[in-house]
């Protein structure tokens, strides 16, 4: 979240997009609830199905599912055809004003500099602004330029008329601009509205697209970096937050920092790459100190053994061949017969992974696997053949299965990282069952058998496991306690004041923030974002004050948040240049006092820099602005297209309909086994999404009970219509099928999903929750995941879980 | 709660101890606010210590399907299509309401094994309870369940364990949105109209609080979109009321009944005062000592090991 829960009672409006906050999120929904009772907000969901969210809303909108840019580019254009937007935030934190080279530009629903053998665009030079002769991007203050982002942009989304995104979206005209007209009334400076969003925007082919798209949106009304708007991921996982923080995924280190390349072995241009000098005079450009943060990661890592004359270990870091190793990656090559062996520490891949026929073949190819649950969980069954729902021959599968039970989150001390970007400790509630171990405990064990071995044998690259710093008291079980001072970070030398030569830090004492790192080894953090977590003062992170001064929700003596106790991040935006609040009464946040930066939160800024120093708002970026433009951060280019889903009920893109290449997008990965199976609107004829329900989490709760009591039994929905048709009635079995399997359940037939006219189409909607299995006390169902298709979204690589055909047959 | 805060107990005449005197307390289940995550249902089963089976989806949201002896509430959802062609989501935690004047403490026959206290709480002491299920009958909500397992009725206490010692309810406690509040009636109904007028504001005209006079107004309360349609909510009933029937049991049926039993008692008195005691012949006597014997020989505990599984 850019801003977080407690900060949603701030909004005037609350868009639920993409998400599903009240059955999904139910705690932090009362912050909707508070803004509803409290700040008279009105509450706006857009959604394919009327959801248990829609069913509080003040106004609800159909969409037919994957068609999330097609609405937002349209909203995009209605608010800059009919002068919608907030003028002077714009002009002055966003890149409107920026000149984009002459090379770029956008044909047939694709960027220049396109390989279709690729499917990428392997040169994104020309997606980038024009320089002067000082380095410094070109602009345009009028923004009369036409290669202005605010002309290209306009340009862009004139295609999106309010006709053909109602035929795109299957919203009713009428209702899709009751829906923006409401919106629209945000872009006045002291109203704000806040985007809750979750794996409704983030599993399809474009999510990372359709998540920008609302970024967009919100900038344009001026609603980043104030109080109650922002663009809010609500995360799943308790600690999924924390996943990313610490960079859990193959191309990111933690902090955010990311592995090199393979073509990337020289270290200092490994770090000038990532530290942009300012893009326009006065700004900030913060990763210009990515050395510091990387060098005190390596110091965390390593210790003594990394030194400037072997460059920090930069050697010792993997150097990627791909762009990334993530889930579907890894399962193809499982799948390819290339992987011996697999870790799984914590997530259930046959339940949780696209196209389960796949995910089981794969997992039957290796000779062992290592599941590491509190859980007995499917993957660690698959093997198992359990009726229908898990159709194995058991004899044919070689697979070594190791289990090891490990503690569970109440079971153990530990921080959590919530959607709100705040670490809370939490401790022990009670001890482990039976041999049930913490994760770091098995995971240290592994750490010291790999490098006695590496030891006694040698090896082929032993350095990386052989330096590891490893100066835990307990080396089998490092304590949650340790393992946060480290990543907090400390002092490894007498720390002095660059300029009053004063001792600000004792060598080894916790450093108070990530301003004090350095890049001379002279201070070490495992996580710099997390620096200012574990002071001197002890550990923030227990901190329960919910004192909140203002009244504005900021309670910045509850816990700590990322960066620095940092409640909205880009907050300087919520002041106007000259430095004051937009809105002085409701919407106070941080100010200029004559002197510094001060307010209700920790400003995100440069304390002392006077608002006549024109330093811009989005310190991060080396331009200073948020950009509408992603320049070349985006594999499908820089302003987002609709484009459908890989499975699409329409087979075109009414944007492009003569053009089949630019159906869906063209620049995400898919392997041929995978196309192979995709399947058709002819033979599948029905739009489907897979989704959560509140009474359970994902694949845990199945063993619970309590909460199969609440939701007993698999389970689709059908809309009445549809299910007229097929002559299916509430309660009858059904069979749900893909062109990679199928499943059977009960049907739930409903009022709330109804039929969507797209593109002179009837499209019917199946809906479809994941929560069972063939392990648990619920009642036994299919792997609902044997239905989604094995492709993810351009960037991220994100399964696209919320959009695909579908055959619905009464059994 | 105390006995001495009960005001009201079945099947008694005599009159209830008024030592202690406290408000009358009531729950707001506010409709509106609720989004179904049956969140209370859990909490109440964790309170009371309640497991149901894990049952069946029979084509709806609603799980349990209905209230049973071990699932003392539950919610129900309803779908409904305004006039405008909109859709609404109606979803209505069910259980006990906590009648004023409660239509099953009116029907049950066995002394004390439905009481009232004082604060407007309706409680039964299963102890007491004969399984009888008038209680059902009397019920104008339809709420109370016979256990399959102990033959005895049950529903929502309105956690007066916990109510006694100044806690709220666990649904209330556990509610995520505020959708159930508790506290006394007076300050429920101040609450209720700020929301009204919230919902006013909304386009809601016809919202308004559920508190039906026809039992005499209730101790757990609604919150309605749409006052004026209860029925929409799963048919919560218009205008509730005791059924007729236990008006006639303990209105003009009893005094006949009591009569019918007076008149047995002195049926009974006339025939030993003209014939004398029954008398027991002695053949009659060893019939039964033969019959005992032969119970005793056939009894399981004397050498039966036919199901140790």
């Amino acid at each position: 979240m850019t801003n977080h829960w407690n900060d949603i009672k701030n909004a005037n409006l609350v868009l639920v997009m993409g998400g599903n906050a009240a059955e999904a999120h139910p705690v932090g929904f009362k912050w909707v609830t508070e803004a509803k009772a409290h700040n008279q907000a009105k509450l706006v969901v857009v959604d394919p199905r009327f959801t248990r969210t829609a069913s509080v809303a003040d106004l609800y909108a159909p969409i037919r599912t994957g068609s999330d840019i097609a609405f937002l580019g349209g909203l995009i254009h209605y608010l800059l055809d009919t002068d919608q937007i907030q003028h002077e935030y714009v002009r002055n934190y966003t890149d409107m004003p920026f000149i984009v080279k002459e090379g770029f530009s956008f044909e047939d629903g694709l960027y220049n500099g396109y390989d279709a053998d690729s499917r990428s665009y392997p040169d994104k030079s020309e997606w980038d602004y024009e320089l002067d002769d000082n380095g410094h991007a070109r602009v345009d203050p009028t923004l009369s330029h036409p290669r202005c982002v605010y002309q290209l942009m306009k340009k862009h989304y004139s295609r999106y008329t309010p006709e053909l995104v109602s035929q795109i979206c299957g919203t009713p005209l009428k209702r899709m601009m009751q829906v923006w007209d409401t919106i629209a009334e945000t872009a006045v400076p002291g109203k704000t509205m806040t985007i809750l969003y979750a794996l409704g925007w983030t599993q399809h082919s474009v999510g990372s697209q359709m998540i920008r798209a609302g970024a967009m949106l919100q900038l344009l009304l001026g609603n980043i970096g104030m109080p109650g708007g922002g663009v809010n991921a609500l995360r799943g996982h308790s600690n999924i937050q924390g996943l990313t923080d610490l960079g859990l995924l193959s191309n990111l280190l933690p902090g955010y920092l990311t592995l090199p390349r393979d073509n990337e072995q020289d270290y200092n241009a490994y770090i000038a790459k990532r530290a942009p000098q300012p893009l326009r005079p006065g700004q900030m450009s913060y990763w210009q100190n990515y050395g510091k943060f990387h060098v005190s990661l390596m110091k965390a890592w390593y210790g003594d053994a990394v030194s400037a004359e072997n460059n920090w270990g930069y050697d010792w870091l993997p150097k990627l061949d791909e762009p990334m190793y993530d889930v579907l990656k890894v399962f193809d090559m499982m799948y390819e017969g290339k992987m011996n062996g697999y870790f799984c520490q914590g997530f259930n891949p046959i339940a949780a992974f696209p196209n389960k026929a796949k995910i089981s073949a794969a997992l039957s190819k290796l000779k062992y696997l290592v599941v590491m649950d509190p859980l007995t969980t499917e993957t660690s069954e698959f093997w198992q053949h359990v009726d229908d729902y898990n159709d194995v021959d058991t004899t044919s599968i070689q697979t070594t299965v190791f289990r090891l039970p490990t503690t569970c989150f109440a079971e153990e001390n530990g921080s959590l990282v919530n959607s709100s970007r705040w670490l809370q400790w939490h401790w022990k509630g009670a001890e482990p069952p039976g041999e049930a171990h913490p994760d770091v405990f098995i995971m240290g064990g592994l750490f010291h058998r790999l490098r006695s071995m590496y030891q006694k044998e040698g090896g082929v690259f032993p350095d990386p496991i052989l330096n590891l710093d490893w100066s835990y008291e307990r080396p089998d079980e490092p304590t949650p306690e340790e393992i946060a001072r480290e990543f907090n970070g400390k002092a490894l030398v007498d720390l002095k004041d660059p300029v009053t030569g004063e001792v600000l830090l004792k060598a080894g004492q916790q450093l108070s923030g990530f301003g004090q790192l350095r890049d001379d080894g002279s201070t070490s953090s495992g996580c710099w974002l997390f620096c200012g977590s574990w002071t001197e003062e002890g550990n923030l992170m227990a901190r329960r004050d919910n004192s909140d001064p203002y009244n504005m929700g900021q309670t910045l003596g509850w816990a700590w948040s990322w960066p620095a106790n940092r409640r909205i991040l880009y907050n300087r935006a919520s002041a106007d240049p000259s430095g004051q609040p937009w809105d002085d009464e409701r919407k106070r946040l941080v100010w200029w006092d004559g002197s510094k930066w001060t307010g209700t939160d920790v400003p995100d800024f440069a304390a002392r820099s006077a608002p006549e120093d024109n330093m811009s708002p989005f310190i991060m970026n080396p331009e200073g602005v948020a950009r509408f433009f992603a320049r070349g951060n985006m594999a499908e280019g820089p302003f987002p297209e609709h484009y459908e889903p890989f499975e699409t009920p329409i087979g075109r893109n009414p944007l492009h309909p003569n053009s089949a290449a630019v159906t869906s997008n063209p620049a995400a990965r898919v392997f041929r086994n995978d196309m192979e199976v995709f399947g058709s609107a002819e033979e599948f004829p029905h739009a489907a999404t897979t989704y959560r329900l509140t009474e359970h989490f994902h694949y845990w709760t199945k063993h619970n009970r309590l909460n199969s009591i609440a939701q007993p039994q698999q389970f689709v929905e059908l809309g009445e219509v549809m299910a007229s048709e097929l002559g299916i009635k509430a309660g009858d079995r059904v069979r749900v099928s893909s062109n990679r399997g199928f499943i059977e359940a009960v049907a739930v037939v409903t009022k709330r999903i109804r039929p969507l006219q797209v593109d002179g189409k009837t499209v019917h909607h199946v809906g479809i929750p994941l929560h069972w299995g063939f392990v648990g006390v619920a009642k036994n169902g299919y792997i609902t995941n044997t239905l989604t298709p094995f492709v993810g979204d351009g960037n991220t690589n994100t399964p696209e879980f919320k959009s695909f055909l579908v055959n619905v047959e009464k059994v | 709660m105390a006995t001495q805060d009960i005001i009201a107990r079945s099947a008694t005449t005599t009159a209830s101890p008024s030592v202690r005197q406290f408000d009358e307390v009531a729950k707001l289940i506010d409709t509106t606010v609720c989004i179904g995550c049956k969140a209370c249902q859990v909490a109440c089963s964790e309170w009371n210590d309640l497991r149901d089976e894990v049952g069946d989806n029979v084509g709806v949201y609603d799980n349990p399907s209905d209230l049973t002896a071990d699932s003392w509430t539950v919610m129900r959802f309803d779908e409904h299509e305004t006039s405008e062609g909109d859709l609404e989501w109606l979803i209505r935690k069910d259980g006990c309401m906590h009648c004023e004047d409660p239509g099953c403490l009116k029907a049950c026959p066995s002394p004390g094994a439905i009481v009232k206290y004082d604060n407007g709480i309706v409680d039964f002491d299963q102890d007491k309870c004969i399984g009888c299920g008038y209680c059902v009958t009397g019920c104008p909500f339809d709420v109370p369940r016979i256990s399959k397992k102990d033959n005895k009725a049950y529903k929502c206490t309105l956690c007066s364990d916990r109510v006694s010692v100044g806690l709220e309810p666990a649904c209330v406690k556990t509610c995520p949105t505020g959708a159930i509040v508790f506290g006394t009636k007076d300050e429920m109904k101040e609450h209720a109209n700020w929301r009204i007028q919230d919902l006013k504001g909304r386009g809601y005209e016809n919202a308004g609080i559920y508190d039906p006079q026809g039992v005499g107004g209730t101790h757990v309360m609604y919150v309605l979109h749409h006052a004026d349609k209860p029925q929409l909510y799963s048919d919560l009933p218009k205008d509730p009321a005791i059924s007729p029937l236990v008006g006639a049991w303990k209105g003009v049926a009893k005094p006949l009944a009591m009569l019918a039993m007076a008149a047995t008692a002195a049926a009974g008195f006339f025939h030993y005062i003209r014939i004398g005691p029954n008398r027991v012949s002695k053949e009659d006597e060893a019939a039964v000592e033969h019959d005992a014997a032969q119970a005793g020989t056939n009894s399981p505990d004397a050498g039966g090991t036919s199901d140790e599984r």
